[in-house]
């Protein structure tokens, strides 16, 4: 056992636990904090995968943006903040069997996958990971228009926030 | 290679020695060093912390002309041990109705986000505790977490003036994150990386002399994101009773009140190293790196003594304005600033050095001359609506003699 593989046991063990208790959880405060949990866990598997840009924009994107979105929305519509709604609706089994299903399809499709027992190439010296990233998005043979239709999308988004919450004064 | 020109490889080397030769697995032994080394900057950070408390006593007392802690210790040095001491033995209290979990993680998170910024400072260039080639992102990854912490103090208190703080405390440093983010990308832009220490190594010329609005811009959105005056209605003793720690006695709040000084001083050391060379001062960090220490902390407190000026001269402002200074002001002249000042980073950076220097800085000044115009021509034309077109006309005439 690799000190690389016990870190990344440890890891999404942590991540996997947080994921049940952000599903599980009576107070809804408490399953957003725990999805914080869950997003840092992701955040971390990033970087055993040399990707430590992604890892960092990972926690300010989703943690400091998108997190603090959902508590925020919680907190704003709730009446009582400590309200306990029952967790399971009538149709757990069904979600419980289709949940067994997806694993289990999974687990037998990555059976015969034989890179569980190799170790991941290190980058050639001088690969800059950061700056392929950087062309990639905005050269015209890459991914330019999808960058650029996906800012079309975010601006839409942020226009339509705007009206809804527009006060005609 | 000796000790005082790379005191962390050697000591690391000395250490490593020792452990194998008392058997320890070298992986085991490696993250024990490192280990050592995050306990011994923390340790170091605590302490400057505590001395720092002192330093804001002495400073706030000598601006409102008085003297300040004089009677434990020689100057009142002994004050702080004695603050700490009286937060560590008070009654820790929790209040009725709160949610112990979130309400005691609160000022732990608050404190990691402010210590987990130490790990990419550079002290020297051989002494950083990780050279990430992303470190502005870390930046505002940490304050992310900042922000969590805040919310999570001021929900779990079970306390509407805590939640009222919080949430204004929040929506402040949630909005002053985008102008700060964009005079981030000016050192970016104008060193060509995202990491501490190449920011530092590409400031042949301080890059204040090149942006020098971008760091006026920076320092105000940095003090909002400490939220300290005259950002810190979340924190206004008169409008909210201390908001969003309200509720917290005893060492929970010695840490949020010891975290945002610290942050404080933690921004002051960013501050210099984005704009003001770092560690560098005309080759001085070359000779030793415990030099180069020296520097970079005499920097750090020259920020956190303007940031502490600012605290203590200027009137608190009122949270609509807050936010509308933001929206419409700061963040359209951030966004333009930097195309600006990449656009003549690109254009001039080939020609002679006096052009570049005095063709950013002219911009800048330029830029900063025409918003402030922009602004006034503005609020002239709310006057002229709200009071009617000759009193309006009457103050400007005033206003302009």
């Amino acid at each position: 056992m690799t000190a690389q593989q016990i870190i990344f046991l440890v890891v999404s063990f942590v991540t996997l636990g947080s994921a049940l208790m952000v599903v599980t959880s009576r107070n809804l405060i408490h399953a957003a904090l725990w999805l914080v949990s869950t997003l840092f866990g992701v955040a971390i598997i990033y970087t055993l995968l040399n990707a430590g840009f992604l890892a960092v924009v990972q926690v300010v994107v989703y943690i400091g943006a998108i997190a603090i979105l959902f508590i925020f929305a919680v907190m704003l519509t709730r009446k009582d903040m400590r309200d306990q709604s029952p967790q399971l609706n009538r149709n757990w089994w069904m979600g419980a069997l289709l949940a067994v299903v997806t694993f289990g399809g999974l687990f037998s499709l990555l059976q015969s996958w034989s890179g569980f027992s190799k170790t991941a190439a290190d980058f050639p010296s001088g690969f800059d990971a950061i700056g392929r990233l950087g062309e990639a998005l905005v050269s015209p043979d890459a991914f330019v228009l999808p960058f650029e239709v996906a800012s079309v999308l975010l601006l839409a988004a942020l226009v339509g926030a705007v009206y809804l919450a527009f006060n005609r004064k | 290679m000796n000790f005082w020109n790379d005191p962390l490889k050697i000591a690391a080397d000395w250490l490593m020695g020792i452990f194998t030769s008392w058997g320890m697995p070298e992986i085991g032994a490696q993250a024990l060093i490192a280990f050592l080394g995050i306990f011994l900057l923390i340790a170091i950070l605590m302490v400057l912390d505590i001395f720092l408390v002192w330093i804001e006593r002495k400073v706030v007392a000598r601006f409102q002309d008085r003297i300040g802690p004089n009677r434990l210790g020689p100057y009142g040095l002994m004050q702080p041990f004695a603050d700490i001491v009286k937060l560590l033995i008070k009654e820790d209290t929790t209040p009725a109705g709160a949610d112990k979990v979130v309400y005691n993680i609160a000022p732990m998170l608050s404190m990691m986000s402010v210590l987990i910024l130490w790990a990419i400072v550079p002290l020297a260039p051989v002494i950083l505790g990780v050279d990430l080639n992303v470190g502005i992102l870390f930046l505002i990854a940490a304050g992310s977490i900042g922000t969590l912490s805040i919310i999570m103090a001021g929900w779990s208190s079970n306390n509407k003036f805590a939640m009222v703080g919080a949430f204004r405390q929040v929506a402040v440093m949630i909005s002053f994150e985008v102008p700060m983010l964009a005079m981030l990308l000016i050192p970016t832009v104008l060193s060509g990386s995202m990491g501490m220490n190449a920011i530092i190594q590409k400031q042949d010329i301080w890059f204040v002399a090149l942006a020098p609005l971008g760091a006026l811009i920076f320092l105000i959105a940095a003090i909002a994101e400490l939220g300290r005056a005259p950002f810190d209605m979340a924190e206004g003793e008169s409008e909210l009773v201390s908001g969003y720690n309200i509720e917290y006695s005893g060492m929970k709040f010695g840490m949020f009140y010891a975290g945002e000084l610290l942050h404080a001083f933690t921004f002051g050391g960013f501050w210099s190293i984005l704009f003001f060379g770092g560690y560098r001062f005309f080759g001085l960090e070359k000779v030793s790196p415990f030099l180069a220490i020296a520097v970079i902390l005499f920097k750090a407190m020259i920020g956190y003594w303007i940031i502490m000026w600012v605290k203590y001269t200027m009137l608190r402002i009122r949270i609509d304005h807050m936010l509308a200074f933001n929206w419409k002001f700061l963040t359209p002249l951030s966004f333009v600033l930097l195309m600006m000042t990449a656009l003549l980073n690109a254009l001039l950076r080939g020609g002679s050095t006096w052009l570049y220097i005095s063709g950013m800085f002219l911009s800048n000044v330029l830029l900063a001359w025409s918003a402030l115009e922009i602004a006034r021509t503005y609020s002239r034309r709310e006057r002229e609506k709200a009071e009617g077109p000759k009193q309006a006309l009457g103050v400007v005439a005033e206003v302009h003699h």
